[in-house]
Formats: C-alpha cells, sequence, structure tokens
C-alpha cells in the first residue's frame, strides 16, 4: 500500500456525497451498487463514479459473489486517511498555539516598553514642575 | 467554497495588530511555520516556504490587514495555483475587545467545480457539523468494521 499524498485524499474524500457512498460502505461492507443507489439522493450513474474514484484511491475493493458484484472498504487505508486528517487538524493546532506564544509575548514587550515610556514621561513632567 | 476543509481557531491576549505582524512578517513567520520563509504579503506575490528538506512556492491572494491574509500552496511544481489543483490558507483575525484577537485558519483544498447547487448545499449543511463530526464518525465506524 503505498502512502496517502495529501491531495489523493483530499480529492478522494472531498465530496459530500462520495462520503455519504463510504459513510455506507463502512457501516454494511459487501453491498452492490444498486443497494447503494436505493440509499442516497442521487442517481445510479453518480454512485457508480464514485465508486470507481473511491476504489482508485484505495478506500474499496470489489469482489464478485455469483452474478453480483459487492463493494467493502479497505479499514487499512481508511485509518491511514482518517490519521492523515487528523495530522493535518494537529499540525495548525501547532502552529496556532505558536502564533498565540509569539503575539503575547510581542503585546507583553510591547507594553513593557509603553510603560517604561510612560514612567519617564511622568518623571519628565514631574521634574518640570519641580524647576519650574 | 467548496471542498473539504479544516478550521481551526485559537484566543489570542495581544491586539490584533499584534497578531497580524505575527502571521505576516518574514521573521516572526519563520518562527511558527517554515524553517526559511520568503514571503511579500502583497496579493499575487510569489514566495517560497521550506520545511526540512521540504518547500515549495506560495502565492499570496488576500491581503486586508489586520483581519485578512490568504495564500495558496502545495499545488504541482512548475504550475500556477488555482482553484483545484493547491490548498488555500485563509486567516482571520477578529478583534474581542482592545487587547483579544479570535484568530481563525481554514485550509482547504480541491474545490470541486463540477458541484451542482444541491450537493454544495449538502456540504455546507453537511459541514455545520463540522468537519471533525466526520472524521470522528469515520474512525468510530472504522474501528467497528475492524472488530466486527
Amino acid at each position: 500500500m503505498t502512502a496517502l499524498t495529501d491531495d489523493e485524499l483530499w480529492s478522494a474524500i472531498a465530496d459530500p456525497s462520495r462520503r455519504q457512498v463510504l459513510d455506507l460502505l463502512v457501516s454494511n461492507g459487501g453491498v452492490s451498487a444498486s443497494w447503494l443507489a436505493g440509499r442516497v439522493p442521487f442517481s445510479r450513474q453518480a454512485v457508480a463514479k464514485h465508486l470507481v474514484v473511491l476504489e482508485q484511491a484505495g478506500f474499496i475493493s470489489r469482489r464478485k459473489q455469483g452474478r453480483e458484484v459487492l463493494y467493502q472498504v479497505e479499514a487499512d487505508r481508511l485509518d491511514q486517511a482518517a490519521r492523515a486528517m487528523a495530522e493535518l487538524a494537529a499540525r495548525w493546532d501547532r502552529r496556532l498555539a505558536a502564533i498565540k506564544r509569539l503575539a503575547e509575548a510581542a503585546h507583553a514587550e510591547n507594553r513593557k516598553t509603553e510603560n517604561w515610556k510612560a514612567e519617564n514621561s511622568e518623571r519628565g513632567e514631574h521634574h518640570d514642575g519641580e524647576n519650574g | 467554497m467548496s471542498g473539504l476543509a479544516i478550521e481551526r481557531e485559537i484566543l489570542i491576549e495581544a491586539p490584533v495588530d499584534v497578531v497580524w505582524r505575527t502571521i505576516t512578517q518574514p521573521d516572526q513567520v519563520s518562527q511558527w511555520f517554515a524553517d526559511r520563509v520568503d514571503l511579500v504579503v502583497k496579493p499575487g506575490a510569489r514566495g517560497y516556504m521550506e520545511f526540512g528538506d521540504q518547500g515549495g512556492p506560495v502565492v499570496v491572494e488576500d491581503v486586508d490587514p489586520p483581519t485578512r491574509f490568504s495564500f495558496r500552496w502545495n499545488h504541482p511544481r512548475g504550475e500556477d495555483p488555482v482553484v483545484g489543483n493547491s490548498m488555500l490558507v485563509e486567516f482571520t483575525l477578529t478583534p474581542e475587545g482592545a487587547e483579544r484577537t479570535r484568530l481563525r485558519v481554514v485550509e482547504s483544498g480541491h474545490e470541486l467545480r463540477d458541484w451542482d447547487d444541491a450537493e454544495k448545499q449538502r456540504y455546507a449543511d453537511e459541514h455545520q457539523g463540522g468537519w471533525a463530526d466526520f472524521l470522528d464518525r469515520l474512525t468510530v465506524l472504522v474501528a467497528k468494521h475492524r472488530s466486527g
């Protein structure tokens, strides 16, 4: 099994109708295209199209049973996809946490400089007062 | 926008202009993002970000200080990033009072241009529950499938 690139992952499950087909296959396994078509609000042709994309991405496979072609999910591949997507989200969480640290540190530094300036100008004014 | 998106956000105890500088100034960006950042924050500007031995071109899309900044990346080498071949990263900064900012990032990709309106609507409806929702459902279902 080759590693999924983000691109492949994205294009395979970006489409909500395709995710719906995938959901049905995950929960029911070993079903035919016509069974699927009876449970989704889109055409049989659309179901066939989604099955091709999912099969190419390695998320599902087919087997023949009598005259019927049955589809089932490839659990390892789906697991790999779920992990890859969770990793993408985790990467952004780490970046956002780093931005927060940097921005808050910069803000604290700015405030220190401002306070220092304010104190100095206060002292300056006080001094002027004494002299005047 | 259609396509799958990752949405994350964080609340930062700093004014919006400070957060803006953190996400747009190259010397700052290199501290939270890439090791080497070559970025001009201007719409259409081409830049580069390097992570260890990986790296790639980046093209700035929208710049609206201090609240919106977006760029495209992850497009195939030698190609211009456009809708459909790249990932779009969008930062939105929302001030919450004078010293607090909500920072939201959305990374989306592979907008499907051939979606009809019904599909887009379904996506929008589904997306209310959120992307994490689908992920959780998928993980649970895979686990069930395995044990079953």
